[in-house]
């Protein structure tokens, strides 16, 4: 492992990767990956999670194909220095913040889009200029598989490295020294990559869970919102990190809510659900039987079959759900949706306000006054107002969560500024001496004074009062020496 | 619980109570934190001459007045910097609302330190009060004198739950760490940055090291070496020595060595006399161990000037070294003291190699009239951030973010970098409950077949 590091650090100091163009030919060679190996990509994610390749394509890859278009067409400006507004001491100097890369990046993929949270973040590592290691979950295990056999085909081979293996290899990766990490998974081995990172004071950006409310309203269109939200519920069979893990509502609009999320599974995925292409399965036996456990005691509205040999769960809906129940206590990722009911938007609020702060925070309502108050009473790594998942979509919104469900974030510019040093630049002349005189010992009463008239008195001046004070500033220096 | 404990619940009750939400109160605590610096100045300077041999000009020019700028600015930004950013948007998201929204973290731990104890526990102090986050203050105890001044005075213009300073040692500190924070700032050793980062795991909270290194100084032959020598000589020797950005060691064709030494000369005895011990402007090193630790480095090597200390009083003499050898103590860890070592070096090359082959730096310096040397510098270095023809400077520029990188840290803060270190920007996109038909093709059943494309 060690000398797999070395290797990519090695390569990484050749300083290959520091031009543009080499790092524009590895992202369309990227693309070119995607686009000749697609089949296999779409087979790989398929046998992972029983996904039809119409979902793995829009679920997956076109997001990665859209971040690749847009780094490659925004990689000059967003590499370029970018000049930094000066002051009164600086006006005629060079100031400047110039983007660098930070050496070895390795990202830690996760399972449940095992293609999209793996090859997304290394877009923005490579852009950035870096050397990439990229640790793949092995849960899916057909992607894992694939990732290290294509990559290396299109990618240079020492600077992006692919390593493959479970917990045990994953710590001993952990023990290497890195410039950079980017974790996507759960909040407890977030805290092990963060421990690991802290030995080599490596920064970190942590993409981790929670259990994102959703709230619904009762001044609200029930059949867009029911339908929405049992479009991003169900995905990849609940297993979506921004997910809207559960509904609060008040009690008047349980039933309703019912109905109309039964409704759009039944236009989703027809009435023999086992038979749809479009419905997942959970990804392994562990987490079928997790999922299964919090069933348990609950009242099912609809829903609650399973069937092991295959890993399906029905999209399930449970409704006057006890906060204390299991259920309400881990993120689900899973078919199931509690509702719990709540008096109205205050009590909604108080309820999350108790809990950690999720990944994803929702609320469905006509009346955009609520939904800024809401917003404003509460927090969360994103928002989405009136649909679900869709803040993800935006590469302009950094995508990153706050508390227990994460830090930094990545996406768009997001990801080209996370995997870049941002080192400001002041580029002076060793002419103009004279303004420096009144910061020399030795000091003097008159230096303090003309100091104190000097600094805080500029705020308050247009340009041209500036280029006074910068005047009076050389004049002082002069009387005083 | 424990005081400390009872001290942060207090500050977290009293955030989540909303009231450093509005805008206002947060620039009446700004107001409050400047109308402090202003009535208590003398006793300001009172405390850092004590800890540090400060006077009212080193005192108000190199901790002081930033503070102060720090505050107007963040007052006057302030509405600007809270506002809803609206981001640029796709032509499906045309009818939505895409912003990020600031807001505040929740409570913040500073950990300060003891070389510039005012600023460097109050400046970024106004960036997290600016953000709406209650502050846990921790003094650096090794300036005792600033650290119990601040216990005392800010709780009479501040918010007393909201922005606590809780003082004492590694014990203290330690037990501080324990507690929750939704952000820890830190200033001091890379060591030390370590423990913090490891601490701020165990409940995910993000963190800004602010740390350390060696921070290179090139001086190319072609220079002025007059004027290149006295800024390098104010910027190492203030504060004598300790000072994060301070340029550490020197880089030069050994040709201009003995020129760099005499000029050196030359400017100190400028600024401090014949005998700096004798001048007002001179600082003490903070304490005996770091005393011995730096009077320690100079074992064997060839002193050019200085040399010279006297424990009682903790005054090390303005102290060059010549011909330096980067295999001796005095190069292996940063010298945060009045000891000026020039290692030789061919080539600008050279001058690179030296670098890169250490840990990245929290400063670099490079000295020449030529713009190609300067940026040649840049491009195959890193460091946290860089002066050229000039030392320190870089730092007190508000648009520049300031910060380390690697060894020397993580994170930066100064200006508006402060506000967002201390917010959450929270992604937000509003829909219409509208046009539900636009959205007719993401939801199954997909295609019987695949769509070519």
């Amino acid at each position: 492992m060690e000398r797999e590091v070395q290797r990519v650090r090695a390569a990484f100091g050749s300083g290959r990767s520091r031009p543009l163009t080499f790092r524009r030919r590895q992202l369309e060679a990227l693309r070119a990956m995607i686009q000749e190996r697609e089949k296999d990509i779409l087979a790989a994610i398929g046998a992972d999670l029983s996904k039809s390749e119409f979902n793995a394509y829009s679920q997956e890859v076109i997001s990665v194909l859209g971040e690749i278009d847009l780094m490659l067409e925004k990689l000059p400006e967003w590499a370029a220095a970018k000049p930094a507004q000066r002051n009164l001491l600086t006006l005629l100097d060079e100031a400047y913040i110039q983007p660098e890369p930070l050496g070895v990046v390795l990202i830690i993929g996760a399972w449940n889009y095992p293609f999209v949270l793996t090859i997304q973040p290394l877009i923005g590592a490579i852009a950035a200029g870096n050397a990439v290691i990229i640790k793949p979950s092995e849960v899916s295990e057909n992607t894992a598989k694939l990732l290290a056999k294509l990559l290396p085909q299109y990618l240079d081979q020492d600077l992006y490295a692919v390593v493959n293996g479970g917990v045990e290899e994953t710590t001993e990766l952990l023990k290497q020294r890195f410039d950079h990490i980017l974790y996507t998974g759960n909040t407890a081995v977030g805290k092990i990559v963060m421990q690991a990172a802290a030995k080599h004071l490596t920064p970190v950006t942590l993409e981790l869970g929670g259990k994102s409310p959703c709230y619904v309203d009762r001044d609200c269109d029930l059949d867009v919102a029911c339908r929405r939200i049992a479009w991003g519920k169900f995905m990849n069979c609940g297993q979506t990190c921004i997910a809207p893990d559960y509904v609060l509502c008040e009690p008047s609009l349980q039933d309703l809510i019912v109905r109309k999320v039964q409704e759009a599974v039944k236009e989703f995925y027809g009435e023999n659900i086992k038979e749809s292409p479009d419905y997942e399965r959970i990804v392994n036996l562990r987490h079928f039987k997790r999922i299964q456990s919090l069933l348990e005691g609950q009242k099912i509205a609809f829903g609650g079959e399973m069937d092991e040999a295959t890993r399906y769960i029905a999209p399930t809906i449970l409704t006057d759900v006890d906060p204390d129940t299991k259920v309400m206590q881990e993120e689900i990722f899973g078919p199931i949706l509690p509702i719990v009911p709540v008096k109205n938007a205050d009590e909604a609020i108080q309820f999350i306000n108790e809990r950690e702060k999720p990944l994803a925070f929702y609320v469905f309502s006509h009346n955009s006054k609520l939904i800024k108050r809401m917003i404003d009473g509460t927090s969360s790594g994103g928002v989405t107002g009136n649909d679900v998942i869709m803040h993800f979509m935006l590469s302009s919104l950094p995508f990153g969560g706050v508390g227990s469900s994460g830090m930094g974030a990545y996406h768009g510019k997001h990801s080209f500024d996370t995997f870049s040093h941002q080192r400001p630049c002041l580029l002076k002349t060793l002419k103009r001496e004279g303004a420096n005189q009144l910061r020399y010992p030795p000091n003097s009463q008159s230096k303090v004074d003309w100091a104190k008239f000097f600094f805080l008195k500029r705020f308050n001046k247009g340009r041209l009062g500036l280029l006074l004070l910068t005047f009076l500033g050389i004049l002082a220096a002069v009387l005083i020496k | 619980m424990s005081a400390i404990s009872e001290v942060v619940q207090r500050a977290r009750a009293a955030f989540n109570s909303g009231r450093t939400r509005p805008l206002q109160f947060r620039v009446q605590q700004l107001e409050g934190l400047r109308r402090l610096i202003r009535e208590r100045e003398k006793d300001l300077v009172g405390a850092l001459a004590a800890d540090l041999h400060k006077n009212e000009w080193t005192a108000y020019y190199e901790e002081i007045v930033y503070v102060l700028e720090e505050i107007d600015y963040m007052i006057r930004k302030l509405p600007e910097w809270a506002a809803d950013e609206p981001v640029e948007k796709t032509p499906h998201t045309q009818q939505d609302e895409a912003y990020i929204h600031s807001e505040p973290l929740g409570v913040v731990l500073i950990i300060g330190t003891w070389n510039y104890p005012f600023n460097l526990t109050i400046q970024p102090m106004v960036g997290a009060i600016a953000a709406g986050n209650a502050v846990v203050l921790k003094p650096s105890e090794l300036s005792e004198n600033t650290a119990s001044l601040l216990a005392a005075i800010l709780p009479q213009y501040l918010d007393q739950d909201l922005y606590p300073v809780i003082n004492g040692g590694v014990a203290e500190t330690t037990e501080v760490l324990k507690e929750r924070f939704d952000h820890i700032l830190y200033t001091g050793s890379t060591g030390v940055g370590r423990v913090v980062m490891m601490a701020a795991a165990k409940h995910l909270t993000p963190v800004t090291l602010e740390l350390g290194g060696k921070n290179p100084c090139y001086v190319d032959k072609d220079c002025d070496l007059d004027v290149a020598c006295r800024r390098i000589a104010w910027g190492k020797f203030m504060n004598s020595g300790q000072t994060c950005v301070a340029p550490d060691y020197i880089l030069c064709d050994p040709s201009i060595q003995s020129q760099i030494v005499e000029k050196l000369k030359k400017s100190l005895k400028e600024f401090y006399g014949e005998d700096a011990k004798k001048s007002r402007d001179y600082g003490r090193i903070i304490n005996s161990q770091h005393f011995q630790r730096v009077m320690g480095l100079l074992e064997g090597q060839k002193v050019a000037y200085g040399g010279t200390g006297d424990a009682a009083s903790r005054y090390i003499a303005p102290t060059i070294l010549m011909d330096v050898d980067p295999q001796s103590p005095v190069m292996q860890e940063e010298v945060f003291g009045p000891i000026l070592p020039i290692v030789c070096v061919r080539s600008l090359e050279e001058a690179i190699q030296f670098i890169t082959q250490r840990e990245k730096p929290l400063a670099l310096y490079v000295f020449s009239p030529n713009d190609k040397v300067i940026k040649k510098m840049i491009a195959e270095t890193s460091s946290g951030g860089v002066t050229a023809n000039d030392v320190i400077v870089h730092i007190t520029v508000h648009s520049l973010p300031y910060g380390g990188v690697g060894d020397s840290g993580m994170g930066s803060y100064h200006g508006r970098k402060s506000f967002e270190t201390f917010s959450h920007r929270r992604s937000c996109l509003v829909r219409p409950l509208l046009n539900e038909e636009t959205l007719r093709a993401r939801y199954p059943p997909s295609p019987a077949k695949m769509p070519r494309h």
